[in-house]
């Protein structure tokens, strides 16, 4: 069994909803990103989403954007990355970090060498924004050769046609965009992300983790009770962004914010 | 294997191509491509089409023998195909007419467009203009400095535009925020791509609505001098005029096609738009296809005299002619364009834009190395009016 799957079969036995903060890395420097992987997991976070930086962000609201800004001032590549997940492997070999960015770092890096690469680093799941399954044939044989899942995003403008064929594709969880929009939009409408929710439910037995737009622990809370994970990404990396340029307060800040999360989730 | 069937069921022109897009946008372009599909054979549809190119674009465009630039060159005959002489001074315009009519069918009444050097954010407004729909240009806050004139332009036909802060501040990041308004604004929006990039259908519509020029031009030499040329030539930005003037000769093998890119200060420097000639395949802005990148997969900014050409992709279409040898790619650099503006403008009386300069400039050197009696088309894609301030700058005039 997968990190991810043995993960959420923990959290549905303990009935608990998981929280996942996303982080860029190498936001605002390179060294910041491990100690606040493990404060993260301290403060309540069950999985790990690691934004690799990319200089065309398509996906991305102006906090993430100018987080990638931020991490490529110091040339931060996919192998850093790679480099800090095998760093967070040594104090932490329990927590399932998910990569997410966008298919050209991978591309120009070659399936194959990523695969072998980010399997030895200890990465578990692999998630870029511009990658359907329709183009994801190659990709996703080779990942699961190396033990990664692959994780889709569903969308609302998603027909259960697709629905379908993106949660056959899929292991780990799928990943529900809970708005038409950008990373860090502000319009998240709950009801209709149940009603999505339920929608996909009839396809897949994935576990479903929402994001966009869960900015605090209301929303978070709201969306915990009608999904299986939140995902929480602009807030999160606008309280380093906040903190830029004193990087030292940028565990606290982070992680204030998701004890209160977890607090609101764990009480329903 | 005819080399026109292209792209496949799935947008693929063979490894390039594709639609890499967020999921939100799949089923969207599912319905576009659904409606360009039945649109494209539809004899009202064409029609309308048909008659907005000639009695707004004002089409055919002449095919016109430089007969002066040619005796100079002293080589092959040298045919210009006036796209320049268009409604808007370019040939996006073939490209905007067609998209808007689309927009207009599938019931979407707001456009948004990117644009670099203005040209194709001055043809989305045009149309938007005549048709009423709301129009928002997004265009580099660098471009938006350096193109005060197009700006305006574009603000007078009734568009906004948008000045874009991020990243390098140029055509690609314009193009990022047009997919993050399109991905936000999806339910009414109709995005209007100016070039043959882009996820599937686009790279194919736009070719579709641009290979007018090379239909006219095939049957414009034909009655000039009875055969077909031997060699066509255009600038490569994106690569939409040159996809246009190609396309309807790719089955004609004996006709030789030659794509010129930006060069810049010189394809051998890092300063150049030069994607085919010095770059490597890649995935952007919804395609796979050749870019401008570092050994990270991060996208480098390019340089060219010429904001048109000022971009690390290149349609998906281009890349595949290229590694399947039926075109060749070649670059210009800023000098030799701007040396071929100028010869162009002295000896024959066009101005033609800096784009196009590049298309000459690859001209110059093929012509004299050719026979009296061959004979070369060159994409004349646009006039260089709007040049007119950074040939001047770049002589130490202020205008």
């Amino acid at each position: 069994m997968s990190r991810i799957a043995q993960r959420f079969a923990e959290l549905k036995s303990q009935k608990r909803k998981a929280l996942i903060p996303f982080v860029t890395a190498g936001d605002p420097n390179p060294t910041v990103t491990v100690p606040l992987l493990h404060a993260m997991v301290e403060a309540g976070a069950d999985l790990l989403e690691l934004g690799v930086p990319f200089s065309d962000p398509m996906a991305e609201g102006p906090v993430i954007q100018k987080a990638c800004e931020r991490a490529l001032a110091h040339h931060v590549s996919l192998h850093d990355v790679l480099d800090m997940v095998k760093e967070f492997r040594q104090r932490d070999t329990a927590t399932p970090i998910v990569l997410m960015g966008y298919m050209n770092p991978v591309e120009i890096m070659g399936y194959q060498a990523f695969a072998q690469a980010a399997a030895e680093a200890g990465v578990d799941g692999l998630l870029t924004v511009d990658m359907p399954p329709e183009e994801a044939g190659d990709l996703v044989a080779v990942l699961a050769e190396a033990d990664i899942d692959p994780i889709f995003l569903l969308a609302p403008t998603s027909i259960d046609e697709r629905i379908a064929k993106i949660c056959a594709a899929a292991s780990g969880f799928v990943y529900y965009v809970s708005l038409k929009g950008v990373t860090g939009a502000a319009n998240l409408d709950v009801a209709a992300v149940e009603h999505k929710v339920e929608q996909i439910r009839k396809h897949t037995d994935l576990p479903i983790g929402v994001g966009f737009g869960i900015r605090d622990a209301e929303t978070a809370r709201r969306v915990a009770a009608v999904a299986d994970a939140v995902v929480v990404g602009s807030a999160v990396v606008n309280r380093v962004a906040e903190n830029a340029e004193q990087p030292e307060k940028i565990n606290e800040a982070v992680t204030s914010l998701l004890r209160e999360m977890r607090n609101a989730m764990d009480k329903q | 294997m005819s080399k026109t069937n292209l792209p496949d069921a799935s947008g693929h022109f063979g490894p390039y191509g594709g639609r890499f897009v967020a999921e939100t946008l799949m089923e969207p372009l599912d319905e576009l491509t659904a409606a360009y599909e039945k649109l494209k054979n539809d004899a009202t549809f064409q029609a309308e089409y048909d008659k907005d190119l000639a009695h707004y674009v004002g089409r055919p465009s002449p095919l016109y023998f430089a007969e002066r630039w040619s005796e100079l060159l002293g080589g092959a005959k040298v045919y210009l195909k006036r796209e320049d002489l268009n409604h808007t001074g370019a040939h996006k315009i073939n490209n905007t007419i067609g998209q808007a009519l689309l927009a207009k069918h599938l019931g979407k009444t707001r456009i948004i467009a990117e644009t670099g050097a203005g040209q194709h954010g001055v043809a989305s407004a045009t149309v938007a203009a005549r048709l009423g729909l709301e129009c928002v240009v997004y265009m580099g806050a660098e471009d938006v400095k350096r193109q005060a004139l197009n700006v305006y332009r574009m603000k007078l036909l009734g568009a906004e535009v948008v000045a874009v802060e991020s990243g390098s501040k140029t055509l690609k990041d314009a193009l990022n925020e047009a997919m993050r308004d399109w991905v936000t604004n999806v339910d009414n929006t109709f995005y209007i791509i100016g070039t043959v990039a882009g996820p599937h259908p686009y790279p194919q519509l736009v070719r579709d609505f641009q290979t007018i020029i090379g239909r006219e031009a095939k049957q414009q030499i034909l009655e000039a001098e009875g055969r077909l040329p031997d060699a066509l030539i255009a600038c490569v930005g994106g690569g939409s005029n040159a996809i246009g003037l190609f396309h309807p000769f790719i089955d004609d093998e004996a006709v030789a096609m030659y794509g010129v890119e930006g060069g810049g200060d010189g394809i051998d420097t890092p300063r150049h738009a030069a994607p085919l000639c010095a770059g490597r395949p890649g995935v952007l802005h919804g395609n796979r296809t050749y870019l401008v990148e570092d050994d990270d997969g991060q996208i480098i900014e390019t340089h060219s005299v010429s904001a048109g050409l000022d971009y690390p992709g290149v349609g998906p279409e281009h890349a595949w002619l290229k590694d399947s040898g039926r075109a060749n790619y070649v670059a210009a650099t800023d000098t030799e364009a701007l040396q071929a503006f100028h010869d162009l403008t002295r000896f024959e009386g066009i101005m033609p834009a800096l784009e196009s300069s590049h298309a000459l400039a690859y001209a110059a050197k093929l012509a004299p190395a050719m026979d009296k009696e061959k004979i070369i088309i060159v994409n004349l894609s646009g006039r260089g009016d709007k040049d007119i301030h950074t040939v001047a700058g770049l002589q130490g005039i202020k205008v």
